[in-house]
């Protein structure tokens, strides 16, 4: 299971990536729904899985399963050096200075407490202030909120403008000496707007205050750098970015992890227990108490491969094409007003239909073989920034393809006929 | 498209585009509010009664074509009803969209709301057509807290 560099670095980047063979990798893009071929259209919420992660979960089950860090074993053996070695992919994969920066966790909501209630109860009290955006994700506003109500500190919101850019000017005058962190999406679930997290971690230091970025919607899209970042943490999910579910990545940057007191407490996460006294364990077992998701790491290790084997910056190119191609198409239908309107965003087309409830129109589209997300996307404060109760929303990626995207723009015609 | 009929019925689409019994009535004997948070759907329904019967029923708020169709469908069936077979009624209402088969085998008295069977094929609809219903019958209570789908 050692990693061999000449199979994840990809060396003809410039070559655009051939989508029928990328399909063929994702056996369940080949069903049907409603008698239609299924056109995937809710990647934002999940992901589907490629046979090569599908297999490496399966291999795991049928030859060589055991639990790790404990048997002297062969499995045991084996099954340890697999889980570790997703740490050093996983490492590799954002440029984290040290594989022991790299903490396991249920996904990105996990690593966001786990950070809140570490970290913040440590270091956050009374008076202080933390900042998010007015785009975030539930999981990045109430495990802080969760934190003011136990210190009695502050939350602050970062206003973005009428096409979903957040306002670095307003974000700037938040930042006082009480600002303990900053937690901020990369890319935004309900609006694909980028945030520019150089500059908001950059200007976050500037006072002292320490950064969290929400990868979720950002790794499985673009290259990420967190040493270029800068950011003190780091996490996402793997089950966005064509991992099983039940995985995700907290990355933290080592100074600060090693001063955080533990999250759980259980098996794994000490060097010796009595009655009296409990030594922790090393970094960065001291923060995965318990057996953890070792096929889910293993399988996350696998789609970090795939992704390197096709390259992150076609990727990149390849979902720019899609997002301009069904912009342009969706805006050609009058009744249809996007939502998020952003000047740089990952692959996400939130809209509306005038006088057309959302859940109509996913209904419908549902009846047409189209899945897409219909709802508030777990950021009831954007839709409420923007008026909506909710969108319907297309989050598309590499595997998707022009066609299903005027599949999705017949669809919507249907549903304008239908309520007209 | 024939799938689709069977969900957005002509009677439906109709009570979507205008609804019947938009609005308060005055004077309530009982309100309430209802919210979807799935949706964001969010109803509030306002009745007078004479005695033990159901004088008049309206609704005010914003939803789906699913919601807001049973809403005004439930206004017209509910006027005259006594609180029993208000409550019976919706006991049909709810066995029309969670069970699979013939609305005629629920018995006399579903008129209209027959039209909502095709519900049942879309089980994350069906909070979207009960909800006005949940409302009703805390307005009926005259209960304060909102109600909820979840
Ligand atoms: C931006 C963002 N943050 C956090 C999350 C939460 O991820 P998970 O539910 O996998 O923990 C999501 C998932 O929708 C997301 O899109």
């Amino acid at each position: 299971m050692t990693v061999n560099p000449s199979q994840t670095v990809n060396q003809s980047e410039a070559i655009p990536l051939d989508v029928n063979r990328i399909r063929a990798d994702f056996p369940i893009l080949s069903r049907t729904v409603n008698g239609k071929p299924l056109v995937y259209l809710d990647n934002a919420a999940t992901t589907q899985k490629p046979t090569k992660v599908i297999d490496a979960v399966k291999n795991v089950y049928e030859s060589m399963n055991a639990n790790i860090h404990r048997g002297v074993h062969r499995l045991s053996v084996e099954t340890t050096k697999a889980y570790e070695n997703a740490r050093l992919q996983a490492a590799r994969l954002i440029n984290a200075e040290k594989h022991t920066e790299i903490i396991f966790v249920r996904g990105a909501t996990e690593g966001i407490n786990l950070v809140a209630q570490t970290f913040g109860r440590k270091q956050v009290g009374e008076g202080d202030e933390i900042i998010v955006s007015n785009l975030e994700h539930h999981a990045n506003i109430v495990p802080w909120q969760i934190l003011c109500e136990q210190t009695g500190a502050q939350l602050k919101v970062v206003p973005v403008d009428d096409d979903g850019n957040v306002l670095v000017d307003e974000y700037r005058k938040l930042l006082s000496d009480k600002t303990r962190i900053v937690a901020m999406l990369q890319s935004s679930n309900a609006l694909g707007t980028v945030v520019p997290v150089e500059e908001i971690t950059r200007l976050a230091h500037e006072y002292g205050a320490k950064v969290l970025i929400d990868g979720s919607q950002s790794v499985q899209h673009n290259a990420v750098d967190v040493r270029a970042i800068d950011c003190d943490f780091f996490v996402f999910s793997g089950h966005k970015m064509y991992a099983p579910s039940g995985i995700g990545v907290l990355y933290g940057k080592e100074s600060l992890l090693l001063d955080m007191p533990p999250y759980q407490g259980g098996g794994e996460m000490i060097k010796s227990v009595t009655f009296e006294q409990t030594i922790y364990n090393d970094l960065p077992h001291k923060f995965e108490a318990g057996t953890p998701n070792i096929e889910g790491a293993i399988g996350l290790g696998a789609a970090i491969e795939y992704l390197q084997g096709i390259g992150l910056s076609r990727i990149a190119a390849y979902e720019k094409e899609l997002l301009e191609y069904a912009t342009a198409q969706l805006s050609k239908i009058p009744e249809v007003r996007l939502i998020g309107t952003a000047r740089e965003k990952v692959s996400v087309l939130s809209f509306v239909v005038e006088g057309i409830h959302p859940h109509d129109i996913g209904t419908i589209l549902d009846q047409e073989g189209v899945a897409i997300r219909t709802g508030h996307h777990c950021a009831q404060p954007t839709m409420q920034r923007f008026g909506v109760p909710a969108t319907a929303r297309a989050s598309m990626c590499f595997y998707n393809t022009k066609e299903e995207i005027d599949r999705l723009v017949e669809a919507v015609q249907t549903v304008i006929k239908v309520f007209a | 498209m024939s799938e689709l009929g069977d969900l957005y019925q002509e009677l439906i689409l109709d009570h979507n585009r205008s609804p019947r019994n938009r609005g308060k009535v005055e004077d309530p004997d009982g309100c309430a509010q209802g919210y979807n948070p799935l949706c964001g759907d969010q109803i509030s329904v306002s009745l007078k009664m004479d005695g033990d019967r159901i004088e008049s029923v309206k609704f005010e708020g914003s939803g789906c074509a699913i919601s807001t169709a049973s809403a005004s469908l439930m206004t017209e069936a509910l006027k005259g009803k006594t609180r029993e077979e208000a409550a019976v009624l919706f006991e049909k209402f709810h066995k029309l969209l969670t069970e699979v088969g013939d609305p005629d085998e629920l018995g006399p008295g579903m008129g209209k709301l027959k039209v909502f069977s095709g519900v049942c094929q879309y089980p994350a609809r069906v909070k979207c057509a009960t909800l006005a219903w949940h409302t009703v019958k805390a307005a009926i209570e005259d209960k304060d807290e909102p109600v909820s789908t979840e």
